[in-house]
C-alpha cells in the first residue's frame, strides 16, 4: 500500500512537471474557448471548423511572419460545455497553464461576460466573435469583440417591424436566466416603446434555461393583442417556440435576433420556420466576393453553410492575426507581448472582413452594421435588409 | 375565458409527461423503498431509442421496403421502444441496485445518481453533442374550438398517458404479479420469506417503470421534437417531487400529483410573472409537502421500514 502511495505521488508529479514545461518561443499559442458540448453545440463545432481552416492557411504559408521572422501558430482549442463556470475555468487554464498570447471566444454573452473579467484581471488580450452583450467589453480595456452589440441590435430590429409591417403593438418572449436574450429583450422593449409610447410592449413573458414546454407564455402572448412578437433565443429553443406557437393558433410574424442564424435552426424547426425575419451579422444566400469564397470553402469541407459563427470566428481570427503582425516582434515575455498585441487590437482601422468593415472604439466594440435575414421557402438565409449604425 | 381553458389543456399535456415518470419513480420507491434518481435518464433513454426506431421505420418506409402509415409506425415505436428500455431498466437494477441491497440507503440513491450521470455521458461519447430531432410522426393538425386550439398531439398524448396508467392499474390490481409487488411494498422482509423471488419482482418493477418511462419519452419526443442527452436531468427531479406528493406507491397519486405539478406548473406562469414560475410553483408543493407529509395517498407505516 505504501509503495502505491509513493508510486501516485510520483505520478502526479510527473505529470505536474511535464505540465508546466517552457513554451517553445517559436510558437505563438492562440486559445479557441468555445462550446464544443452542452447546450449549443453546433456553435462550438463552426468555431472549431472556422479556426482550423485559418491555421491551414497559416500552415500553408509556411507560418505567421512577424517583424521578418516566422513563427509557427499552434491553436489551443478548449470546451467550455456551453457553461460560464466551465468557460472561466478554461480562461484561467489557458492564460496560465497554456500561456497562450492571444484568446478567441467564448461565443455567447453567458460565458463572455464572466470569461472576459478573467481575460481582464489576467491582462491577456481576449475577441469574442459573437458576444452581443455590452457587459463583455464594458470597462475591460483587454476585452475585444467582432460583433456588433445589442443596444444596436434592438432597435435595429425594432425599427424593422415598424418600417415594414407597420405594428405598434409587439410581444417579447426569451430566456430569463441567459445573459444575452435577457440583455437584448430589455433593449429591444426599450426601443419598441420610444418608438411608440409607454405600454407598446404588450405582453413580456419570460422563461428559463432548459425549459421545453411555452404554452403558458405563448397563451399570455396570443391573449395580449400583440401584433409580432420577438423571440431573441438559441436555435434549439427557437424550433420549440416557433412549432408550439403555431400549434396554439398563432400565425402573425415571430421575429428573431442573431443568435437564430445557426446552421441547425431550419433543421430542427422545419418549415414552421419558413418566412421568418431575424437580425444577423451576415446572410450567406447570395453572398459576393471574399464572404462567398469563404462559404464555398467551408461548404465543400464541412458539407453546410457556415452560419454567422463561424464567419464571424473567421474574422476575427483575422483581426488577431493582424494585431499580432502589427505588433512587429515577439519578444518571448508573454506578458510584454500581451500588451502589444492587445494595443495593436485597439488601434486597427477599417479592418475588411467577411462580415463587414470593421473599425473598434475605445470600449473595444466593433462599429459595423447589421442585416435582416429572411428564412427562404427553401430553408436558405436570404439577405433581405441592412442596417448601419 | 378562452386563455383559462387552453391553459387547461396545455397542463393536461404537460402533466401527462410528469405522471408518466412519477408512476416509474413511484412503484420503486414503493416496492424497493429506493430513491432510483437514475429514473428521469431512462426517460432520456426511452426518447432515444424512440427516436432511432421511429427513424429507422420512417427510412426504411422511405425505400419503399414496407409501407406503413405513419399512426402505425408510432404504435410500433412506442411498443418496440417500451420493451427496449424496459431492458435497460432490467439492466441498471441488475449491475447498480442488485449488489447493494443490503448497504444502507444512501449508498443505493448515490448509485442512482452515478448511473444517471453515465447514461448521460454515455450518450454524448456515442452521439456526440449535437441536438437531435424527433421525427414528425403525425402532421399537426389544430382545432379551434371556440377560441380554444387543440391540436391532434396534445390530444393523442393525453389519451395515451391515461390508457397507460389505467393498464398499469389493471395489472397491479388484478394480477399476481401485481398482488407480489404491493405485498412487497408493506414488507420487503417478510415477503420474500413466504417464497416471493425478490429479485424477479425488482427487476419487474424496474422494467415496468422503465417502459412507462419509454411512453412518456416518446410523446415527449412528439410534442417538443428536439432531444438532448441532459433532458432527464430537470424532469426527473419534478417527477419525484410528484411521486412523493402522490404518497409512497400510490399508483393514483403519483398520476393525480403528476398532473397537479402541470397544472401548478402551467397556472403560475399564466398569473405571475413567468419568471417566477418554478419560484412560487415549488413553494407551494412544499406548503402541500408540510401539511401531508406522507402525499396524498402515502401511508403513515412507510415511515417504520426507513433503514
Amino acid at each position: 500500500m505504501k509503495s502505491f502511495k509513493i508510486f501516485a505521488l510520483l505520478m502526479i508529479a510527473v505529470f505536474l512537471l511535464g505540465a508546466c514545461g517552457p513554451a517553445a518561443p517559436e510558437t505563438i499559442k492562440i486559445g479557441i474557448n468555445a462550446p464544443i458540448t452542452g447546450d449549443i453545440p453546433k456553435v462550438g463545432e463552426g468555431s472549431k471548423y472556422a479556426a482550423e481552416m485559418w491555421l491551414a492557411d497559416i500552415e500553408a504559408a509556411g507560418g505567421l511572419e512577424v517583424g521578418g521572422k516566422t513563427y509557427n501558430v499552434e491553436l489551443v482549442i478548449e470546451d467550455n460545455e456551453s457553461k460560464a463556470e466551465s468557460a472561466t475555468k478554461v480562461n484561467t487554464k489557458m492564460i496560465t497553464q497554456d500561456e497562450v498570447l492571444v484568446i478567441v471566444g467564448p461565443q455567447s454573452s453567458k460565458q463572455a461576460v464572466p470569461a472576459g473579467e478573467v481575460a481582464n484581471n489576467y491582462s491577456t488580450p481576449m475577441v469574442s466573435p459573437w458576444s452581443t452583450n455590452p457587459n463583455t467589453t464594458l470597462d475591460r480595456p483587454w476585452v475585444f469583440r467582432g460583433c456588433f452589440l445589442d443596444p444596436f441590435q434592438g432597435p435595429v430590429v425594432a425599427n424593422f417591424v415598424s418600417d415594414e409591417f407597420g405594428f405598434t403593438k409587439a410581444a417579447v418572449l426569451y430566456d430569463v436566466a441567459s445573459d444575452y436574450p435577457k440583455g437584448l429583450a430589455e433593449n429591444f422593449k426599450a426601443a419598441w416603446e420610444e418608438l411608440h409610447g409607454e405600454g407598446s410592449v404588450v405582453a413580456y413573458e419570460s422563461f428559463t434555461t432548459k425549459d421545453t414546454d411555452f404554452s403558458a407564455q405563448l397563451t399570455s402572448i396570443a391573449n395580449s393583442g400583440a401584433e409580432f412578437f420577438f423571440a431573441p433565443q438559441y436555435y434549439n429553443e427557437v424550433a420549440l417556440i416557433v412549432q408550439q406557437a403555431h400549434e396554439l393558433g398563432w400565425d402573425a410574424p415571430i421575429v428573431g435576433s442573431d443568435s437564430w442564424g445557426s446552421a441547425e435552426t431550419v433543421e430542427l424547426c422545419g418549415e414552421d420556420c419558413y418566412g421568418l425575419f431575424f437580425s444577423t451579422h451576415y446572410a450567406a444566400a447570395g453572398a459576393t466576393g471574399a464572404t462567398k469564397e469563404f462559404i464555398d470553402r467551408y461548404e465543400a469541407e464541412h458539407g453546410y453553410v457556415p452560419d454567422d459563427v463561424g464567419a464571424l470566428t473567421w474574422d476575427t481570427l483575422h483581426l488577431v492575426q493582424q494585431a499580432i503582425v502589427d505588433c512587429g516582434e515577439i519578444t518571448g515575455d508573454i506578458a510584454v507581448d500581451r500588451q502589444c498585441v492587445r494595443d495593436a487590437l485597439a488601434s486597427i482601422t477599417d479592418f475588411n472582413g467577411i462580415t463587414g468593415d470593421m473599425t473598434f472604439t475605445e470600449e473595444g466594440d466593433p462599429i459595423k452594421c447589421a442585416v435582416i435575414v429572411r428564412i427562404s421557402d427553401a430553408g436558405e438565409y436570404e439577405f433581405y435588409k441592412s442596417a448601419c449604425p | 375565458m378562452t386563455s383559462f381553458l387552453q391553459n387547461i389543456v396545455n397542463a393536461l399535456q404537460w402533466g401527462s409527461f410528469y405522471a408518466l415518470i412519477a408512476l416509474g419513480y413511484s412503484m420503486v420507491y414503493g416496492v424497493l423503498m429506493l430513491f432510483n434518481f437514475a429514473h428521469g435518464d431512462i426517460f432520456m433513454v426511452g426518447a432515444y431509442i424512440g427516436f432511432f426506431v421511429s427513424t429507422g421505420l420512417v427510412a426504411l418506409s422511405a425505400l419503399g421496403a414496407l409501407t406503413l402509415p405513419s399512426w402505425l409506425i408510432l404504435t410500433l415505436t412506442i411498443i418496440v421502444a417500451m420493451f427496449l428500455t424496459s431492458f435497460v431498466g432490467m439492466l441498471v437494477e441488475r449491475i447498480g441496485y442488485r449488489p447493494l441491497r443490503g448497504a444502507p440507503r444512501a449508498s443505493a440513491a448515490i448509485t442512482g445518481l452515478m448511473i444517471g450521470i453515465i447514461l448521460e455521458t454515455g450518450n454524448l461519447a456515442l452521439l456526440g453533442a449535437q441536438r437531435v430531432s424527433f421525427p414528425a410522426l403525425i402532421e399537426s393538425v389544430t382545432y379551434n374550438i371556440g377560441g380554444v386550439f387543440v391540436t391532434n398531439k396534445k390530444v393523442l398524448i393525453v389519451v395515451v398517458s391515461l390508457l397507460l396508467m389505467f393498464a398499469l392499474h389493471q395489472f397491479v390490481q388484478r394480477t399476481k404479479w401485481g398482488m407480489a409487488m404491493r405485498a412487497m411494498a408493506v414488507d420487503f422482509v417478510v415477503v420474500p420469506l413466504m417464497g416471493v423471488p425478490l429479485n424477479t419482482i425488482a427487476a419487474l418493477t424496474f422494467a415496468l417503470g422503465s417502459g412507462l418511462a419509454a411512453a412518456a419519452g416518446i410523446l415527449f419526443g412528439v410534442a417538443y421534437p428536439v432531444l438532448d442527452p441532459y433532458m432527464g436531468i430537470l424532469f426527473g427531479w419534478k417527477a419525484f417531487v410528484a411521486a412523493i406528493l402522490g404518497g409512497r406507491g400510490s399508483i393514483l397519486g403519483a398520476a393525480l400529483a403528476g398532473f397537479l405539478l402541470g397544472f401548478i406548473e402551467i397556472f403560475v406562469a399564466a398569473i405571475f410573472p413567468s419568471t417566477l414560475r418554478d419560484l412560487i410553483a415549488y413553494s407551494i408543493i412544499l406548503l402541500i409537502l408540510t401539511f401531508r407529509p406522507h402525499g396524498f395517498f402515502g401511508e403513515a407505516y412507510s415511515a417504520k421500514l426507513r433503514l
